[in-house]
């Protein structure tokens, strides 16, 4: 049954074959997609009509490749820039909150802390829509009092990425919440003694010892915000981020380029885990 | 009172400007707009309109119905199908090789929702990779229809959703001394006695929080059910973004939005309660 335990070899290789088919199941879907980027035909399914780079290259009128699809590019551009703020936004506020929950004692900390957990049992849709609501409102009522027309209420790519900071912070303040239950408070304290202020000790000791899982956490948080599209779709303005514009050309007009997106993203994110594995393997030994 | 240093504002003041600006004001107003309706004079009344809308067409409740249904037995089935590779990672291979077999399972997940569930929409396709492969094999003549059925939503909603579940369910098996299911089999426990008796107890919180996870995932997704399920398979996110983005009847959308938030946190209200769990454990 585990390790130190004998079991019989009908068990063993039964549960043997359930994992392998577990992970056929797993890569399926990632290898379908990367070999048929390389299809020469104008459907994204079968047949295999041979090798052909068309889809990431081609520029004639049947065939648009992926380097010269200027929409595609417009959209991942988009989607790279919504990470970055995102990402940069979460990470920051996420660490605050993350202070503030750890290490400050306050009234109506758990009420303000159950808050701050809400959006992970917010369906991501109701989410887009109370933003769009509430920001079309505060717009509406802003240009009739003042009259002055504020952009970032208007579905546009500000408001995506207020959108899904407000439930980018919540994993940035978990992730470094994690690593701040481990800090040792003698530290803070060591440094208070010696007469560092409250934001010393934060900005000297507690941030450098807090560095490796920010950074997990805007990586994370990047992540989180290139794939959203529940969210995303009710706040997007006239550019579209890459998950929404993937959706529209499935739903519509779906040529083989977007195997070779797919393929381009799995390569991409598989490369980076190898890395990140890699590292990560050669620190332990 | 006790006086604040100048830093505890600091944290204070944007913490809760996001918690007040981002959700409980935008969660309020959700409230109030699904109340509001426009009444034959134009005019902008109070009303339960929105709310009997939903119950009087049967589509939507029906929806709502399922939805609900689907999203419990998707979790369950996520359960069953990933808790032998969690415990297969944690207790069964050596060491040696399950960081890399860990680092498998999260690929699919960076690599995002639209992108794998693209994936299923080739392989399931009458003309797409499993049809043909059945059919060049000779089990069947003509294809078989696996796309825009509840068939291939499920699985779209399984393979986007399940392994948010593993995570959690290996974290608690890996702190679950082995020891203690080596001393239930000398003392002649089956596997299966082992199994409920120690290791489910034992993972509890992991398979809760798991659980919420995947729920959560399922009950809230619009790409997987819209894709592979096509017009068949209707799902209430479904009907919501109906609302707001092709009829534009933003108020009785708020009015679904709301249901769907009252479900989802009812569900998993319940399901803390039943196991003695608590959301601040959940998110950790």
């Amino acid at each position: 049954m585990i390790r130190s335990l004998p079991c019989s070899p009908l068990y063993k290789n039964g549960y043997r074959l359930y994992i392998l088919l577990f992970y056929i199941f797993l890569i399926m879907p990632l290898i379908t997609i990367c070999v048929l980027a390389f299809n020469d035909s104008n459907f994204i399914a079968l047949p295999w009509n041979g090798f052909s780079l068309d889809w990431f290259f081609a520029n004639s009128d049947e065939r648009l490749g992926l380097f010269y699809d200027e929409g595609l590019l417009l959209s991942i551009w988009v989607s790279l820039q919504t990470g970055f703020f995102v990402a940069l936004s979460s990470t920051t506020i996420g660490t605050v909150a993350a202070l503030l929950f750890e290490e400050e004692e306050f009234k109506f900390k758990g009420f303000l802390y159950f808050l701050a957990l809400a959006p992970l049992v917010i369906p991501g849709v109701v989410l887009g829509i109370s933003i769009l609501l509430s920001s079309t409102f505060a717009g509406t009522y802003i240009e009739e009092t003042f009259g002055i027309d504020v952009e970032f209420l208007r579905p546009s790519f500000w408001l995506v990425v207020i959108g899904q900071f407000s439930f980018g912070a919540t994993y940035g303040m978990l992730l470094v919440g994690a690593r701040l239950k481990k800090f040792d408070r003698a530290l803070a304290e060591a440094g208070q003694s010696l007469r560092a202020t409250r934001l010393e000790v934060i900005r000297l000791i507690t941030i450098p010892f807090l560095r490796p899982a920010i950074i997990g956490a805007f990586v994370v948080t990047f992540l989180i915000s290139f794939s959203n599209f529940n969210t995303t779709i009710f706040l997007v303005g006239s550019d579209p981020t890459l998950p929404v514009d993937l959706y529209s050309r499935i739903k519509f007009s779906s040529t083989p380029v977007l195997n070779a997106i797919s393929f381009l993203i799995v390569v991409f994110i598989s490369l980076s885990a190898m890395i990140s594995f890699a590292i990560n393997f050669r620190k332990k030994q | 009172m006790k006086k604040r240093s100048s830093t505890f504002y600091l944290l204070m003041v944007p913490v809760l400007l996001w918690l007040v600006m981002l959700i409980v004001i935008p969660h309020l107003d959700l409230f109030f707009k699904s109340f509001r309706f426009e009444n034959d004079d134009g005019l902008v009344v109070f009303s339960l309109n929105n709310y009997l809308a939903f119950f009087q067409d049967k589509i939507y409740w029906l929806t709502f119905v399922k939805t609900a249904i689907y999203s419990i037995g998707v979790t369950i089935l996520a359960f069953v199908v990933t808790f032998p590779v969690a415990f297969y990672l944690t207790k069964i291979i050596s060491k040696k090789y399950s960081s890399f077999m860990v680092l498998l399972l999260l690929i699919p997940i960076w690599i995002g929702e639209l992108v794998t569930i693209y994936g299923w929409m080739i392989l399931l396709g009458d003309r797409g990779v499993i049809n043909n492969f059945l059919i060049k094999i000779g089990v069947i003549d003509t294809p078989i229809v696996m796309l825009y059925n509840n068939f291939s939503m499920t699985i779209g909603l399984l393979y986007m959703s399940m392994l948010f579940m593993i995570i959690p369910m290996m974290s608690a098996l890996e702190s679950l001394d082995d020891s203690l299911i080596e001393a239930a089999s000398d003392l002649g426990a089956s596997k299966w006695t082992i199994f409920r008796q120690i290791i489910i107890p034992y993972t509890t919180p992991g398979i809760a929080s798991g659980g919420i996870i995947v729920f959560m995932l399922v009950i809230g997704d619009y790409v997987a059910p819209n894709i592979l399920g096509g017009k068949s398979a209707l799902w209430f996110t479904e009907q919501i973004y109906n609302e707001f983005l092709a009829t534009f009847n933003w108020n009785e959308g708020a009015a679904f939005g709301f249901l769907l938030l009252l479900l989802s946190s009812g569900i998993i209200w319940l399901a803390l309660r039943l196991t003695g769990q608590k959301l601040e454990k959940v998110g950790s």
